[in-house]
């Protein structure tokens, strides 16, 4: 089976919402997907329907081969599911949540307390094991949730905003921890609003907007699709900026944006360069850096939302 | 051994396709087990639902005792079997607060994901639920007992009465089930236990015989659930004078009534559910 997971038009409305408007996605088995969107893109619609918790309302979709509406009870038995949503019990230890899940997957007793004892282990929880999971803080309970997860060792793996509202020591420990389960040969499924995490940890994309895909591709295609790189100029005189900014328009073809006094602008030609140069020097401008960078996944998304990442998120967290 | 644990690639896995029943028994009972872990981390849960009893018990029989039935013993023995109901009804109310919270706090999406029989984390929520029911109906009667109420029959008549106490709480249970599907946090859960509980509790012949109330009221009082059931454990527990009339007809209509809360509330509740989750 070349394909983990298969989604062909998935819609779902909720009421007079549409929260998916005809889903396509595919996970290559062994691989990361980053669904990536705003708040409210779809994003976890789409992760609860492929983990048979909706129904969907309209399209297909296949999670190691078994249909997620017909087969679910199978899905069920391959997927571990990380969200804010499908949540440990507080009220219970570490350890006995574990235990309570290897129970409710058949383990016995003795294996069940084994494999929660391994688990906390591993996640770094050892020694809060025997402590309410109500006192964790943040960090340790996105641990907890992810071996929640992985007690039944399921070969897919759907992570849903796994390090929203996490510090960035404890977010990068759970990137490791993904890596790690991924090297053993884990499919995974991530959600993230974060582009960064897409871009450290997903060997494809799929962009999500309003229920719908508007780009899919590894993060080096989306950056190349959307524009490869970006003209960067600072000139030593800020008097000079708003030469700068004509010039950086012009071969871009489209307005420069300017932060600070550092002059910047999408391009995809690569001759852009030596012409900046040029029309600099031209224009008597004195130069104190001039730079072609990549595009990070940020200007991705602004070219192909029309909306900044962040500014999405903002708005559309506020009605929750 | 620190082996690293770290699942297998996806073609060595064979998925059933179906929960037994005999698996899905053991699934809910694995989730009662939580429940009751619950309540020893929690203790104060424990003292929530036997403290108001307590308080009852002894507010009842020594304020209003006298009073209503000449002598506070006197009133004990009438009023002891239906008090025992009506604390039975406020302690379903923590299915409904148990099943709200796990539905809020998205421990029951946590259940769904996982290969259980549907129907195991509503079953072992109300299985739970059922260790609490026992611990109150004895705890009642305990302090009745302390008190000086005593048994008329038998123990045997006794334990038909617990029974049929248990019998109508798993019923019952599925009214609370509902509310907790509906109710928007666990609080409300509550608040709905105080305003339709206590008229339904009260009006009864739980505490004061029906004669003095008025005949619409008095009307309510005899089809309620709650006087048929009181007037069953009456009949169980005390004998005459305290019960007369047909003790197995008092008995098939509280099953009925058990038999009907199900037939309405059960497919109500997992329908709002449906629609919910």
């Amino acid at each position: 089976m070349d394909h983990a997971i298969v989604a062909d038009g998935l819609i779902k409305r909720f009421g007079d919402t549409t929260a998916l408007a005809g889903v396509d996605l595919a996970v290559r088995q062994g691989t990361v997907l980053g669904l990536l969107g705003p708040n409210g893109a779809g994003k976890t619609t789409a992760v609860r329907v492929l983990a048979t918790l909706l129904r969907p309302d309209g399209g297909r979709a296949t999670v190691g081969g078994y249909d997620v509406v017909t087969q679910s009870h199978q899905v069920r038995q391959l997927v571990g599911l990380t969200g804010q949503y499908a949540s440990v019990d507080e009220t219970l230890t570490g350890a006995e949540n574990l235990l309570l899940i290897g129970r409710l997957l058949g383990m016995p007793r003795r294996r069940a307390k084994h494999r929660a004892r391994e688990l906390l282990a591993e996640f770094d929880l050892a020694g809060a094991a025997d402590r309410a999971v109500k006192g964790y803080s943040g960090g340790m309970r996105r641990r907890l949730d992810l071996a929640a997860s992985l007690v039944g060792r399921p070969p897919l793996l759907f992570l849903d905003e796994p390090t929203t509202g996490l510090d960035p020591r404890a977010r990068s420990e759970l990137w490791e921890l993904v890596r790690r389960l991924v090297a053993g040969g884990v499919t995974v499924l991530l959600t993230t609003q974060y582009l960064d995490e897409a871009d450290a940890l997903a060997d494809e994309i799929v962009v999500i907007d309003h229920g719908r895909v508007i780009a899919t591709g590894t993060p080096q295609e989306l950056k190349a699709k959307t524009g490869s790189s970006s003209l960067a100029v600072r000139p030593a005189d800020s008097d000079q900026l708003p030469t700068v900014v004509s010039v950086v328009g012009e071969l871009a073809g489209m307005a420069a944006e300017v932060s600070g006094d550092l002059v910047s602008a999408p391009v995809s030609d690569p001759q852009v360069l030596p012409a900046a140069v040029r029309r600099l020097d031209q224009a008597g401008v004195v130069v104190a850096e001039l730079a072609l960078r990549r595009s990070s996944l940020d200007e991705v998304f602004l070219t192909l939302t029309g909306h900044p990442a962040e500014d999405a998120d903002a708005t559309e967290r506020s009605p929750e | 051994m620190t082996a690293p644990a770290l699942p297998s690639p996806l073609t060595d896995y064979t998925p059933k396709p179906r929960v037994g029943p005999i698996e899905g028994l053991r699934q809910s009972l694995t989730l009662a087990w939580r429940t009751v872990v619950q309540v020893r981390h929690n203790p104060w849960e424990l003292s929530d639902f036997s403290i108001q009893p307590i308080m009852f018990v002894l507010l009842f029989t020594y304020v209003f005792g006298g009073a209503i039935a000449g002598s506070t013993s006197e009133y004990l023995t009438f009023m002891l079997p239906g008090m025992v109901v009506m604390n039975m009804l406020f302690v379903t109310l923590y299915v409904g607060q148990g099943l709200n919270t796990d539905l809020t706090k998205g421990v029951f999406d946590r259940l769904r994901s996982l290969p259980v029989a549907r129907w195991a984390p509503l079953a072992g929520r109300i299985a739970a639920d059922q260790v609490k029911q026992a611990w109150s109906i004895v705890l009642v009667l305990g302090v009745g007992m302390a008190l000086g109420f005593r048994i008329g029959t038998s123990v045997l008549g006794l334990l038909a009465a617990v029974v049929l106490l248990l019998v109508f709480a798993l019923a019952f249970s599925w009214v609370a089930v509902l509310v907790g599907v509906l109710a928007k946090d666990p609080e409300r859960v509550q608040i709905f236990g105080f305003t339709a509980l206590f008229p339904l509790t009260f009006v009864s012949n739980v505490f004061v015989p029906a004669e003095t109330m008025p005949g619409w009221l008095q009307a309510f009082v005899d089809i309620n659930p709650v006087s048929v059931l009181a007037d069953a454990c009456r009949g169980l527990m005390l004998g005459e004078p305290w019960f007369t009339g047909s003790l197995t007809a008092a008995i098939l209509q509280v099953l009925l009534w058990a038999a009907v809360v199900l037939a309405v509330f059960a497919p109500l509740s997992v329908w709002a559910l449906r629609r919910k989750v």
